[in-house]
């Protein structure tokens, strides 16, 4: 008897327009191949550009925007897809197929009820009729724990929240019954402690109605939780293909182990956190238009140490690295560095001041002009605080290069020619060529793959040791202020729930808060998800 | 000369809507988005209130409220600018040689003497209702001239209207369909160079072969009391088919763009992947989308259209405000340049907030608030 | 910049407004009669001495067209790059600026785009004397309020980078800001821009002309040229038909290299976003 879906060898080309140059065939994904058997669930894992979301669309036989499949075998139950006429594929897509998209914020026409888009495939392919679809949706609706669920249906896109969508598209994607459903990130864009509920909800519901699943994301702990087998994917290629348990417990291949021993950084937080180098004091801000993003928050951190802030979007965390460099001047309270207030907005401070405290951003992509060369970029700060030129200057440059472990030979190069990576250390060493005593980052490592995030975050640590710099490490991700924080501040919604050194923030007891965010945070760990539910189940019973 | 007081003023509220109001909401954007961890921070005020629970209504006063504050601060201009500007009147209505005597009789008889802004008031309160002063050169009311040779633009711009918008939207769509292959491109291409083309070089071009050298349509499209409607239809062929051809590109284009918008965006993509036919992705999952884009399209094409009569008219000698406007200007006529310029702008004001409430109605994230 | 990758209809694009430029500039050298010179009869059909036929009053309608290239032109790119250098000006500032100076710039110029531009300009050269520099002047205040609407989305697209901000946060000044880090990287969407209201200027310089407001005869310039000879029309004489096609060529040729501009800007972007 054949595989549910077996992808025999797959091949998929897109043509890309350079500009100024000839059309280019880039091939995406080269010869793949995997089973996933009925009721069971493969996990995709990769990083951004490793071709996982192509292969699962291609099991719709669907290719995005010009992306082909040129070669290969798609086979539903033995059956190439990829040889069926339009109409062949139509019947496929939606009744034995569906599919979960990243946003499903996007994927839900804003224009129609819920209710109506999540049955909609059930009622065109004549699978059930409207009274059985509508049945079908509202089993669906609380399975996967939503709220209201028998007026759910009746709402707009617009009028529920992300995690909240993101089931509601789950349901749409099990309602027809199908044999086969792809996740494209279904987590991926909700915060953290949200993402929880929805992965818990999937992996219910899945178990419920016996469906086979390709599990599509970049987070390998994720994935450890809801799949039997796991694909490691990088540049459109197999690295791993195994058991759950084996992946997660033996990797094979050295980019899986990095995978899952992601943080071998470690670093003991300093002993002595008296001082107080930057001071943050009762800090309230909000924007023009009388929104208040921050409440009376206040923090300090010592000379030569690591200050993380934690938190999920929306609670202020970068709103405050923005009010300490004066981009938005607070409302209420102060900020001072060295023992001296800042002036609140960033037109009253010196150019001194500027210069002692420097930033770092996450995307280094748009933080770099992309019309300067890395000598341009790297030379700036050197000529407009310290007036060098020339020779002197280039020198200088040259030594910065060194010092972020690249070289001269990068001097005139441009943003596009250099990678991810090798951006981030350009950024960082524009910081440095300010002499700061302060550098602010802004998730400076969550947009790149764990191997190149690992390369900065020594570097930094390197750094903050060659020069006794201070940082200001803005994260949503426990596993780094693990890594490399001396304190720890946890902010929520605009408010500051936790501070003080980082073995005592991260270590019982908890705020409600802090325990929440703490169990979030996917380990790891085969059955972590099981373990957190049953203890949250039996906290819930206890209230 | 002129400040941006009246354009946020008049919101037919109440009077604690402060000032930036009217334009504190993207045109097409979710209003002041209720925050729940900022909800004790929202200033009870009746309107804000009001905002928050009628954000349509809400959205359409605004519009409204700026249009009708637009349209004054246009008349201020129009009015108040052309005082500001170097020029006087009385020289330019009696010619370069009169006497200071007679300039000064004449600022008298004109009522040049009293100060602008007492002027300003009298014109714009006898301008809304409909009373444009006496023309300086027939010495005619202006008001009479005007009504006559609106209705006469209007029914130029009516059939140029009805012919276009199907037209433009029905190829538009034909693009999208055949996107990137030879349909497509050859109406790119088409388009291009129609959008490139002088309004009265079209219509010389039509005169040419269609009056003059086939004699199938009469030239020039006089149009006057007597005729009968299919007489008065026959006389407007050419100018209509000028008009079509001038505004159906720039339509053509917009529309094309519009639909390919929405056909490009992640929705339709979940319908293609739910297995639907191409019918129902298009009925059932573009159109509703598609409508507001196109339906803006149209609106502001129309908007268009008024100016483009202007030309057209001048080119087939058509009795209408344009041709009025134009003759105007070249004898310094002008209270008949004053009343024909506001009424331009206010067809033209009125389209583009047409257009703009037509796109808030069909936000579906307006229609459904939370 | 590879000179293949640019496509056939550029080419043309390119080649057409390098002709008219030619004739613009070296137009007393290859045009074979004077610009003002009755030389014949009056609208005389193509051929024999006169290439193009004679215009209304007799004058060589080849050498009026050759000369009235220039004045076209020149009239048309000066109303252009006086409008642009005022609109990027304005745009750039209210945009690096922002706050008050924003607001204040951004209702004005939507007041000033709440009246159609050929409106406006009857109604003010209705009053102002008739000078060719005011015809400029009043042709780039108008078109500056398309550049302005333009020039501040683009310089905001660009202000709210990061990249950006950084230079804020090193302290650099507006001009620095304004010159070195936003204008590089909207030059290219700024240069399709400028072509668009270069082709916007010559059809709206014609029509002011056509409608008798634009050039003062006796100069030559093409939409003049179609005005003096309309009444050939009704007797099949296509006289105002030539300058007419030239001025629909020159735009048509303006429009294929935007175009072709246009569509290189967004593979950039587009090219951006996939990496």
């Amino acid at each position: 008897m054949p595989e549910l879906l077996s992808v025999k060898n797959l091949k998929i080309e897109a043509t890309s327009y350079p500009p100024g140059e000839p059309p280019k065939v880039v091939t995406l994904v080269e010869g793949v191949s995997f089973d996933v058997a009925k009721g069971k669930v493969l996990g995709l894992i990769g990083e951004s550009g490793a071709g996982k979301s192509t292969i699962g669309l291609s099991a719709l036989a669907y290719g995005r925007g010009g992306v082909r499949i040129t070669g290969g075998q798609v086979l539903l139950e033995g059956q190439d897809i990829l040889t069926l006429e339009k109409n062949g594929i139509r019947s496929i897509r939606g009744a034995r197929v569906c599919y979960v998209a990243q946003s499903a914020a996007a994927a839900f026409n804003p224009a129609h009820r819920l209710g109506d888009q999540v049955i909609e495939a059930s009622l065109r392919h004549g699978i059930m009729s409207r009274e059985e679809a509508k049945k079908r949706a509202l089993y669906l609706f609380r399975v996967l724990g939503l709220p209201n669920p028998e007026t759910f249906g009746d709402r707009y896109p617009h009028q529920v929240s992300g995690g909240q969508l993101q089931r509601a598209m789950t349901a749409m994607a099990l309602c027809p019954n199908p044999e086969l459903i792809v996740f494209d990130e279904p987590t991926t864009a909700l915060d953290v402690t949200t993402q929880i509920d929805v992965l818990a909800a999937i992996k219910h519901a899945i178990e419920e109605t016996h469906t086979a699943a390709l599990y599509i994301t970049h987070d390998l702990a994720v994935v450890a939780q809801i799949s039997d087998d796991i694909m490691v994917l990088r540049h459109g290629k197999t690295v791993e293909y195994g058991t759950t348990k084996q992946v997660i417990e033996a990797p094979r291949e050295d980019y899986t182990r990095a995978l899952v021993s992601v943080r071998q950084t470690k670093r003991d937080e300093a002993t002595d956190q008296t001082g107080a180098q930057l001071k943050i004091e009762h800090i309230s801000a909000g924007y023009a238009n009388g929104f208040k993003v921050l409440h009376d928050v206040s923090m300090h951190l010592p000379k030569g140490q690591t200050l993380a802030i934690v938190g999920e979007s929306g609670s202020g965390k970068s709103t405050l690295a923005r009010v300490i460099t004066g981009l938005l001047p607070p409302t209420e309270g102060r900020i001072s560095f060295e023992g001296k207030e800042l002036p609140r907005a960033l037109k009253g401070r010196s150019n001194d001041e500027l210069r002692r405290i420097q930033m770092i951003y996450q995307m280094a992509d748009t933080a770099m002009n992309p019309r300067q060369t890395v000598r341009d970029i790297v030379g700036r700060p050197l000529s407009f605080y310290f007036g060098m030129r020339g020779q002197k200057k280039t020198e200088r440059v040259k030594e910065l290069l060194d010092q972020i472990e690249m070289g001269s030979r990068f001097l005139d190069r441009y943003p596009a020619e250099l990678s991810g990576g090798q951006k981030q250390r350009v950024a960082i060493a524009r910081a440095l060529a300010a002499k700061p005593e302060l550098i602010l980052c802004d998730e400076p490592t969550s947009a790149l793959d764990p191997l190149v995030a690992e390369g900065i975050l020594n570097l930094l640590l390197k750094l903050q040791e060659e020069t006794a710099v201070s940082y200001v490490f803005i994260t949503h991700d426990i596993a780094i202020v693990r890594a490399i924080a001396d304190s720890v501040a946890v902010m929520h919604r605009g408010r500051l729930v936790r501070f003080g050194p980082k073995s005592k923030v991260l270590s019982p007891p908890f705020d409600d808060y802090t325990d929440l965010l703490l169990k979030s945070v996917p380990e790891m760990e085969i059955g972590w998800l099981e373990r957190v539910l049953k203890t949250r189940r039996m906290e819930s019973a206890g209230n | 000369m002129m400040e941006s007081g009246p354009l946020t003023g008049p919101v037919p509220t109440d009077g604690t809507a402060d000032a930036s109001h009217p334009r504190s909401a993207e045109p097409t954007g979710v209003p002041a988005k209720p925050n729940p961890a900022a909800n004790g921070e929202i200033a009870g005020t009746f309107w804000r209130r009001f905002t928050f629970r009628r954000p349509l209504a809400a959205l359409i006063l605004q519009r409204l409220g700026l249009s009708v504050g637009l349209l004054f601060a246009v008349s201020l201009m129009i009015f108040g600018g052309i005082e500001a500007l170097p020029g006087d009147f009385a020289t330019t209505y009696l010619g370069q040689s009169a006497t200071p005597q007679a300039v000064e009789n004449i600022r008298k008889d004109l009522g040049l003497d009293k100060p602008w802004t007492e002027r300003y008031v009298s014109w714009l309160g006898g301008a809304i209702q409909g009373d444009f002063g006496t023309s300086w050169a027939s010495k005619n009311s202006v008001g009479e001239q005007i009504s006559k040779r609106l209705g006469n633009s209007l029914f130029l711009a009516f059939f140029a209207a009805l012919i276009s918008v199907p037209l433009a939207v029905g190829l538009g769509m034909l693009a999208v369909q055949f996107r990137n292959r030879l349909p497509d491109k050859i109406i790119n291409v088409i388009s291009l160079a129609a959008i490139s083309l002088p309004e009265f070089f079209v219509g010389y071009l039509l005169i040419m072969f269609f009056a003059v050298k086939f004699g199938i349509a009469t030239f020039p499209a006089t149009v006057y009391d007597s005729m009968s409607f299919t007489e008065r239809l026959s006389a407007i062929a050419l100018p209509v088919a000028t008009l079509v051809l001038v505004v159906l590109a720039h339509m053509m284009r917009m529309t094309r763009a519009a639909i390919l918008n929405v056909m490009s965006s992640a929705y339709v993509e979940t319908a293609e992947l739910k297995g639907l036919s191409m019918f129902r992705i298009i009925a059932r999952h573009a159109a509703p989308n598609a409508v507001a884009p196109v339906i803006n399209v149209i609106a502001l094409n129309l908007a268009y259209l008024v100016v483009g009569v202007v030309v057209v008219e001048v080119v087939f000698v058509y009795p209408g405000m344009g041709q009025y406007m134009v003759d105007a200007v070249t004898v310094r006529d002008m209270p008949v340049v004053q009343a024909c310029g506001l009424i331009f702008a206010a067809f033209y004001i009125f389209l583009n907030m047409a257009a703009d409430i037509l796109a808030i109605i069909a936000n579906p994230r307006l229609r459904h608030p939370r | 910049m590879n000179l293949r990758s640019i496509p056939l209809s550029a080419w043309i694009g390119i080649a057409g407004i390098a002709i008219a430029i030619f004739c613009a500039v070296f137009a007393p050298l290859i045009a074979p009669f004077g610009e003002r010179d009755v030389v014949g009869d009056i609208w005389l059909p193509a051929g024999g001495d006169f290439l193009l036929g004679t215009d209304n009053l007799g004058r060589d309608l080849l050498s009026r067209l050759i000369y009235g290239a220039r004045t076209t032109i020149f009239v048309a790119l000066a109303a252009t790059v006086l409008s642009f250098s005022l609109g990027m000006l304005l745009s750039f500032t209210a945009a690096v600026v922002g706050g008050f100076t924003d607001q204040l710039f951004s209702r004005f110029n939507d007041l000033m785009m709440a009246i159609p531009t050929l409106i406006f300009a009857l109604v003010v050269l209705a009053v102002l004397p008739q000078h060719l520099w005011i015809l400029i002047l009043v042709m780039a205040v108008l078109d500056s309020t398309r550049v302005f609407r333009i020039g501040r989305a683009v310089a905001l697209d660009v202000a709210v980078m990061e990249f950006v901000e950084a230079a804020r946060l090193r302290g650099e000044g507006s001009l620095w800001i304004i010159f070195r880090e936003i204008l590089p990287n909207t030059l290219s969407p700024l240069l399709a821009e400028f072509g668009l209201r270069f082709a916007f200027s010559i059809l709206f310089l014609s029509t002011l002309s056509f409608l008798g407001l634009g050039i003062q005869p006796p100069a030559a310039d093409w939409g003049g040229m179609v005005k003096d000879n309309k009444d050939g029309i009704i007797f099949g004489i296509s006289a105002a038909l030539i300058p007419g096609a030239a001025i629909a060529t020159l735009a048509i040729c303006v429009n294929l290299v935007v175009d072709w501009l246009m569509k290189r800007t967004s593979s950039l972007k587009g090219g951006r976003g996939d990496a």
